[in-house]
């Protein structure tokens, strides 16, 4: 750091802040002017230059635990007010681009719709093709731990479906399974059981000859081996193939939704919704997907802090 | 892991076998989803005077609209597409498969620089490691493929149409896994290396290029081998709310409409070749370059 002095965190932060505030007391609401006043859009780049050196100012801080995550936080807030003054002020169309504000107020005022959506697709394709996809990848995964030669043959074909576009067999389970939510939970079943059994397979392979051999010399079976030791071990990787999977099967149970569904769920009301240009409850049906991936996502990390507390790779967090 | 061991019978007969028993369960499946069909509306036609097991299991496999196709029988529709009809017609499935191609590698090489690009960016910017990172790292638990229908109808309304929609759902796919195995990447070079380049009085620029570029290097094949895969999804999902003509994407959704299942079945298995087969140019890539470069690895 150079000998001049500087400004701190603080002043900067308050002083966009401020700043930013008085510009939002000024918008126009949307519509009212034909052009943006030339004032208002130099503001604008006023506050985005102050908003831009309070991100820096935090980001340039350390020590607290804190300090990391509010330069995220603090950048998330400004996306947020620049993409609704801004959307204000240009007058840009809904179609293109809704304001948050109104993305939220679509979210208040149809959330019985949403609610709707939400436990046809999340608590009934996702949740059911999830638990019922990683369960058999997991139970396939053990069963054949005994025969070499089946892994030898399944593992190489297991790997190469990660390549392959699974999802796209959606419209076979709509032909088989119906328009309602079973097919979107078999399609789920299908892209995550793959996942979980590469998991389990290279989670049991992962304890260590020297934890082997003490089980060994403690006269313990296989089943005590495996219960005892292996199992325990594969917990890291049976909990990342359980995380890939919560992502791999909301986006399996939305993109089948757009191969036919009856009329709801959240894949329904995105493709729908989009046709129809209503932007504004696309938008809130992507915020309900996204908080609900981010959600599960933080259960499961959560789940295996208490599962796997003694694992290396947790106590080391 | 295992499977690399030995030479390469010993690795590839568990796999034929594998594929073989898959193969069998598919014939068996045949049999018994199309039975109640055929018995319903094949048999009393062909042969009206009572059948045999024989005719029954031969006419579950070579039904017209059978709930699930035999193996040869989407073999056959495949190949007869690929040789009866020339490589420009709707009815080719190389014709689609090249369509869908297109998109995914017009998104994939954008967002691989694009990832490679901002990644480079992170790692010499604390402001954006701190303000961008933690959000594109999050972005990976989300559903990201849901907002392809909103990508759509903005280019639609800003007057794209083409490969260009599809190309941007493949490539914002692409970025997200390059960018956070970049960041990982180019992070890699261990303390004791970045100052023997400072001993050197490298700058960052020829630090980057001569060193935080290729010790990168391993962590950026698997992430676009990755990246790929989702691109070949993006551009597929991205053929069906357009009302497309061409495309694999489309050509499944036409087949589900007409309830044409050996069409759709094709359609998958042309789907899947093209997943593996871009991957595999992938790889091949990086064998190449990690081969050329001495660096260990390739493959694994």
């Amino acid at each position: 750091m150079s000998g001049r002095a500087r400004i701190g965190w603080a002043p900067v932060l308050a002083a966009a802040a401020l700043a930013a505030a008085a510009l939002a007391s000024q918008v126009p609401e949307a519509g009212t002017v034909d052009a943006a006043p030339r004032g208002l859009v130099a503001a604008l780049l006023a506050v985005l230059a102050l908003a831009g050196w309070s991100v820096q100012r935090v980001a340039a801080l350390d020590g607290r635990a804190w300090h990391a995550p509010a330069t995220a936080a603090l950048f998330g807030v400004w996306v947020l007010y620049f993409w609704q003054v801004g959307v204000t002020l240009f007058d840009v169309p809904k179609v293109l681009l809704p304001a948050p504000a109104f993305v939220a107020q679509m979210l208040a005022d149809r959330w019985d719709l949403l609610a709707g959506d939400f436990v046809q697709t999340v608590l009934k394709a996702v949740l059911v093709g999830w638990a019922l996809g990683s369960a058999l990848g997991f139970a396939v995964g053990v069963a054949i731990d005994r025969a070499p030669f089946l892994q030898r043959g399944l593992l190489p074909l297991a790997s190469l479906t990660s390549t392959v576009p699974l999802v796209a067999v959606a419209p076979i389970m709509v032909m088989w399974f119906g328009f309602e939510w079973p097919s979107k939970a078999a399609v789920v079943v299908l892209m995550t059981f793959f996942p979980m059994l590469v998991a389990t397979l290279a989670g049991l392979a992962s304890a260590g000859k020297l934890e082997r051999e003490l089980m060994h010399s403690y006269a313990a079976g296989y089943a005590r081996t495996l219960l005892d030791l292996r199992l325990p071990m594969a917990m890291p990787f049976i909990f990342s193939a359980l995380k890939v999977n919560a992502t791999l099967a909301l986006i399996g149970a939305i993109v089948a939704e757009f191969f036919g569904s009856p009329t709801v769920g959240l894949g329904f009301r995105i493709s729908t919704e989009a046709a129809k240009m209503n932007m504004g409850l696309v938008w809130a049906a992507i915020v309900v997907a996204a908080v609900t991936g981010s959600l599960a996502y933080a259960l499961l990390v959560q789940l295996e802090r208490k599962v796997a507390f003694w694992h290396p790779s947790i106590r080391s967090k | 892991m295992a499977a690399n061991r030995g030479s390469w019978p010993q690795r590839a007969l568990p796999v034929l076998v594998v594929l073989a028993a898959v193969l069998l369960a598919w014939y068996a499946g045949a049999v018994g989803l199309n039975r109640a069909g055929v018995l319903e509306r094949v048999l009393p036609n062909t042969h009206p005077n009572g059948h045999t097991l024989g005719d029954l299991v031969a006419a579950t496999w070579t039904m017209e609209r059978p709930v699930l196709p035999a193996p040869h029988q989407v073999a056959a529709d495949l190949w007869s597409s690929l040789v009866d009809w020339p490589l420009d017609s709707p009815r080719n499935l190389l014709y689609h498969a090249a369509v869908t191609a297109h998109a995914t590698l017009v998104g994939f090489v954008l967002g691989a620089l694009l990832g490679i690009a901002l990644a480079a960016a992170i790692v010499h910017s604390r402001t954006l490691d701190r303000a961008l990172l933690p959000w594109i790292v999050a972005s990976q638990t989300v559903p990201v493929l849901a907002i392809a229908p909103i990508v759509l109808v903005i280019l639609g309304t800003l007057g794209f149409s083409g490969v260009a929609p599809k190309a941007a759902i493949a490539m914002y796919l692409c970025f997200f896994p390059v960018t956070v195995a970049m960041v990982q990447g180019l992070r890699a070079p261990q303390r004791i290396e970045t100052e023997l380049m400072h001993t050197y009085a490298a700058s960052r620029w020829q630090a980057f290029w001569l060193l935080r570029m290729p010790s990168a290097l391993p962590f950026l094949f698997p992430s676009l081998r990755v990246a790929i895969a989702a691109g070949v999804v993006g551009a597929m999902v991205a053929e069906l709310p357009t009302g497309a003509q061409a495309g694999l994407g489309a050509k499944l959704l036409t087949g589900s409409y007409y309830g044409n299942t050996v069409g759709i079945w094709s359609a998958l298995l042309m789907s899947a070749l093209l997943g593996l087969g871009l991957t595999a140019a992938v790889a091949g890539i990086e064998r190449l370059v990690l081969r050329r470069r001495g660096q260990a690895g390739g493959v694994k």
